[in-house]
């Protein structure tokens, strides 16, 4: 990764991702913070394209901006009795302190430690991936598709304790 | 070899899941025989393992993913035992409740094979999917009941578990992205060879690592969760998180940080975060453990104690270096101890509440008139959690504070002491309660035990008494399952 259109390139990202990501904490409407989450995420996206991973950008972007966010935007809409506005609390103050501690860490250790730079081009395609997910990572993969229905039975049991309940107070 | 036959003890229970499933949809009306299929493809899972064992098909599978060795048999069994203890635990109890029988014991199982593949995997990404495999019908059975504090209960299991694997991942992220491999042999040589130029990062790494494991093993400072959840979930339930999700945590811990981080350097830090938990977690779970009232409260008090004394073996095992085995058995020693005692405990006060309605200690007053075999099983168990001979708790932790003290922790041990001296007076004021001489009480009735109930807490009593009077086979069994820490 070279190149002073790629380092601006970077620098936009990183300004803008960070600013929408503070706009998630400061803005005090519900949606709005949403609405700011999902330019965080466009801007993460934005990084796996400066990667040449391709790949991962899209699927960021689907997941995240297409599935988590619209589903958080839902369960907003959708809980009536609720607040809408994302209301004051007393732990600011302790919560700036851990935040700025915490990235005070994290920038030592990054800096502190030896990275390894490869100028491998990264081969990060969904060809590539995929054939990861079916050979190397097959164990995990299909744990994963265990895990889902597992999850899948869950959701329903939660769902259908709510009319079960409904059932018994109706009867 | 045949790939399916590696994974076949957690394909056995993961097939017997999916049948249940099936066969409740067929037969809705038919529920008599869940549990039993249940038990069936556990026991089908554990002749699988030992038959791996015994034909000594050790095997490193899937890519270098999974493993089939000493170390993963070893708890495969155990974890299948402790699935199959909480199917008999559970039985009366979701009889009770009536519906979705099929699902409780489909989750169940599902949540038992993830903690058998945690234990074979050899790989940051099987393992984060096995723990997750495990955790997320957990938190799914954690909210099972129908009251309110039930479903208050698998929230917040399920909110601060999220937060634990996320510090996980990211602690996982940072190893991946230093190394560049995510199996743990390759992460292993990497930090034989760059340790000294990247300790911060590796510091960091390690110890996110051990917040997102320690959530599930319930080490002090992420222990919040701990008692509300255990009072809130259905006794079976809490009986499975506080035996069965432990133990595949310490199995993991042992498994990445003995495996892949112990290099010199490195391992001197680390033991000393775990020795520094070790001791707060036996602190602040005692002297809580005192002052509670609700005997399920008191015993996730007790389980974040328990932790720090397995914590003791993780912190030994790395100051030690050359004598690996040694403090490595001492762990498993001690899950095998721990899961018969606490399970046995569990089992005796789902009996003893459901029979007295009520979670209160001092409604246990007395009980010996009443129910004399249940009390003296709850004596005994508590006895062993105690860590008095002659029971499977004694030797545990005399096994874990030798280790301890040929690691040169001295320090660490006079803490372990003097809290098991504390540990003594909440744990035997149950005990007194139980055999003191009461005219009239409440629940005299005669007590009636369900059938599984007694059959397993029978088993479970037995073991620790067996394992009190003959620790050997065991102790034996624990030094060969640990020996593949030993070449490091």
């Amino acid at each position: 990764m070279s190149g002073f259109g790629i380092t601006v390139a970077f620098w936009i990202l990183a300004a803008l991702t960070l600013a929408s990501a503070g706009g998630v904490m400061a803005s005090r409407n519900l949606i709005h913070a949403v609405l700011f989450l999902i330019v965080a995420f466009l801007g993460v996206s934005g990084f796996f394209i400066l990667l040449s991973a391709d790949f991962l950008a899209m699927a960021q972007i689907i997941i995240y901006v297409g599935a988590i966010s619209v589903l958080i935007l839902f369960a907003i809409v959708l809980t009536p009795r609720a607040e809408r506005d994302n209301s004051e609390t007393s732990m600011v103050l302790p919560a700036l302190l851990l935040g700025t501690t915490l990235a005070a860490v994290l920038l030592f250790v990054l800096y502190d430690a030896n990275w390894n730079v490869t100028n491998v081009e990264p081969g990060l395609s969904a060809e590539v991936l995929g054939s990861a997910l079916l050979s190397v990572w097959v164990l995990p993969f299909e744990l994963a598709s265990v895990l889902l229905t597992a999850a899948l039975v869950g959701a329903l049991m939660i769902v259908r304790r709510q009319e079960d309940e409904e059932g018994d107070s109706a009867s | 070899m045949n790939p399916f036959e590696l994974i076949s003890p957690q394909l056995a229970i993961l097939i017997g899941a999916g049948l249940i499933l099936v066969y409740d949809a067929i037969f809705p009306k038919d529920n008599r025989y869940l549990p039993w299929m249940a038990l069936a493809a556990i026991a089908v899972s554990v002749s699988f393992a030992i038959s791996l064992a015994v034909r000594g098909e050790y095997h490193v599978g899937f890519e270098g993913t999974y493993s089939v060795d000493k170390f993963s048999v070893f708890f495969s069994v155990v974890f299948a035992g402790i699935g199959a203890a909480v199917v008999f635990a559970s039985m009366n109890w979701v009889d009770r409740v009536g519906r979705r029988k099929s699902e409780y014991y489909a989750l169940l199982l599902t949540a038992t094979a993830g903690l058998m593949f945690l234990a074979g995997a050899r790989d940051l990404i099987t393992i984060f999917i096995a723990l997750e495999l495990s955790s997320i019908p957990q938190y799914i059975l954690a909210g099972w009941g129908k009251d309110e504090r039930s479903g208050e209960s698998g929230l917040k299991y399920l909110l601060l578990g999220s937060i634990a694997s996320a510090l996980l991942l990211f602690g996982m992220a940072l190893l991946y992205g230093l190394s560049g491999s995510t199996f743990v042999p390759e992460i292993a040589t990497f930090i034989g060879e760059n340790a000294s130029d990247n300790r911060s990062l590796l510091i960091l790494a390690s110890t996110l690592i051990i917040a997102g494991f320690g959530f599930k093993m319930a080490l002090v400072p992420f222990q919040m969760w701990v008692p509300d959840v255990y009072e809130g979930a259905p006794t079976p339930v809490a009986a499975f998180l506080s035996v069965g999700s432990k133990a595949a945590a310490f199995a993991v811990v042992l498994r990445i940080f003995f495996e892949g981080l112990n290099a010199e350097i490195l391992s001197n830090d680390w033991a000393m975060i775990f020795a520094v938990l070790a001791a707060i977690s036996m602190t602040v779970g005692n002297i809580f453990a005192l002052v509670q009232s609700n005997i399920k409260r008191m015993l996730g008090y007790s389980s974040v104690a328990q932790a720090g004394n397995f914590a003791i073996g993780l912190a030994a095992i790395a100051v030690v270096g050359q004598e690996f085995t040694l403090a490595a058995s001492a762990v498993l020693f001690f899950v095998v101890a721990y899961a018969f005692t606490n399970l046995a405990v569990f089992i005796a006060v789902i009996a003893i509440s459901r029979h007295l309605e009520s979670d209160d200690i001092n409604a246990y007053e007395g009980l010996a008139k009443s129910a004399p075999l249940l009390a003296l099983a709850l004596g005994i168990a508590l006895i062993s959690l105690t860590g008095i001979p002659p029971s499977a708790g004694f030797w545990a932790k005399l096994y874990i504070f030798n280790a301890a003290a040929q690691a040169d922790l001295a320090w660490l041990v006079i803490v372990a002491v003097l809290n098991s001296v504390l540990a003594a007076f909440y744990y035997l004021r149950i005990v007194r309660l139980m055999f003191r001489n009461v005219e009239d009480q409440i629940g005299s009735a005669p007590f009636a035990i369900p059938k599984s109930i007694g059959f397993v807490l029978g088993i479970t009593v037995l073991g620790v008494l067996v394992f009190g009077f003959f620790p050997t086979p065991i102790i034996s069994v624990a030094r060969e399952a640990a020996a593949i820490f030993s070449i490091g």
